[in-house]
């Protein structure tokens, strides 16, 4: 039965990727959102080089944020709609493992996908070259917190009435942290200090979520079948 | 083997089990009936661990089963109102979790239910009874001792009725305990029987549920 837990879990997140590439119009939903919301900043501050690339950490770091708060409603409450999470819960996994099953399953199909894409938007607002490697570690590291911490808020908000507007009103808050360190690593290696520390810190607050956000949201997924 | 004692559920702040209890060997079948809002899903979703009862006990084999409801999973194999499947996947992949959570094979279970043909179909794809004998394939998959089925022939044809009657007796002759709710007659052998009250009028009534057998 131990064994098995592991290779269920990897079934729950297979399940959800193979559901993601079915729905590929959603999946790069959260993506193109990334990708426009950034494109618009140009736009609407002027094209001048030094103004765009001493905000282009703020604004990827912020677009990514909004980014990966889109499909969260639908993490858990196209399960509860259809009755699968009644199922998902009588796997023989704990709860607090198919929350995380999900949560990878988010980081997967929203998270890596930034990923790829923050690459581009950055040289779009002008971040230099030798910036990007703190850029993708503090993503990598920031929207793997997001997914965690962006799971247990939709788990929490799981049939509740306006989960939808409730989601964001959580999840903010709590990931600012994440917000912070990542854009000053960022902030930090333009301007030629240590961006060690910041992303340290951010490593720090994912230590910290992994264990606890799947424990909460395990608690929210038992409340909300009931 | 189960044995349901005194349970109690409330539902926000209205009473809808009121002191249920019910003691079931390996091999039975119970029918639970009664009219709308009876609390018969409620009953089912308690019994299958999905929701904790205000009171009251179930005890699988003696041991208190909602005391690890993680491992009263593996004992349950729950059918719901709805069908859990997810429309974009295909019939084939929608049997593949529950086939790995018991090690079981999917293949079998379809054609037990009639459904090889469709096995690649996507879910979206499939009529009410078809989806409804997939949910059945999922139970079967479980490879579980104790079925919970939720109106299991909601939607079914006749056909289907004479296959899920092979699905009972294979179960029950192997020890199996089959509980489901119904509004119509299901085709099961010598099943006991539970008639779940409104309590809303049972509240001027007095009256219990009643386990009798109408064999």
């Amino acid at each position: 039965m131990s064994l098995q837990i592991p290779a269920l879990v990897l079934a729950v997140v297979g399940r959800d990727l193979r559901l993601a590439v079915r729905h590929g119009a959603d999946t790069l939903g959260a993506v193109l959102f990334f990708v426009l919301a950034g494109a618009l900043f140009p736009l609407a501050l002027g094209p001048s080089p030094d103004l765009l690339r001493r905000m282009a950490p703020g604004i990827v770091w912020v677009c990514a944020l909004l980014a990966a708060l889109l499909p969260l409603d639908r993490l858990f409450g196209s399960e509860l709609e259809d009755g699968s999470l009644d199922q998902l819960m009588l796997t023989g996994l704990p709860p607090s493992l198919v929350a995380l099953a999900k949560m990878a399953a988010h980081w997967l199909t929203t998270g890596l996908p930034l990923l790829f894409a923050a690459g581009p938007l950055a040289i779009m607002l002008g971040l230099p070259a030798p910036v990007l490697p703190v850029l993708l570690t503090g993503l990598l590291l920031g929207t793997l917190v997001l997914s965690l911490i962006g799971g247990m808020a939709a788990s929490v908000v799981l049939g509740a009435r306006r989960g939808g507007v409730l989601l964001p009103l959580l999840v903010l808050p709590l990931a600012t942290p994440a917000l912070i360190f990542g854009a000053a690593a960022l902030d930090a290696a333009q301007t030629g200090l240590s961006w060690q520390p910041d992303l340290e810190l951010l490593g720090a607050f994912l230590a910290a979520a992994l264990p606890l956000c799947p424990l909460a949201a395990g608690a929210g997924l038992r409340a909300a079948v009931e | 083997m189960l044995d349901v004692e005194n349970i109690s559920v409330f539902r926000g702040e209205r009473l809808v089990l009121d002191g249920v209890g019910l003691a079931l060997d390996a091999g039975d079948a119970l029918l639970l009936t009664g009219p709308n809002g009876a609390g018969k899903s409620t009953l089912l979703r308690v019994l299958a661990g999905l929701r904790k009862p205000e009171g009251g006990h179930v005890l699988w084999a003696g041991i208190d089963a909602l005391a690890d409801r993680t491992a009263h999973a593996a004992r349950v194999a729950y059918l719901g109102h709805q069908d859990a499947l997810k429309a974009g996947l295909t019939l084939r992949e929608n049997l593949l979790l529950a086939a790995r959570a018991a090690g079981s094979d999917p293949d079998e279970a379809m054609a037990a239910l009639d459904l090889s043909g469709l096995s690649d179909l996507p879910a979206r794809m499939l009529s009410a009874g078809q989806k409804r004998r997939a949910a059945l394939a999922r139970v079967m998959l479980a490879r579980a001792p104790l079925w919970l089925l939720d109106e299991p022939s909601l939607g079914l044809d006749s056909r289907a009725i004479g296959l899920l009657e092979g699905l009972f007796r294979t179960h029950r002759d192997t020890g199996g305990i089959v509980i489901a709710t119904t509004h119509v007659p299901l085709p099961l052998a010598h099943p006991k029987s539970l008639i779940l009250p409104d309590l809303n009028d049972a509240a001027r009534d007095g009256a219990r549920a009643s386990l009798d057998d109408v064999t």
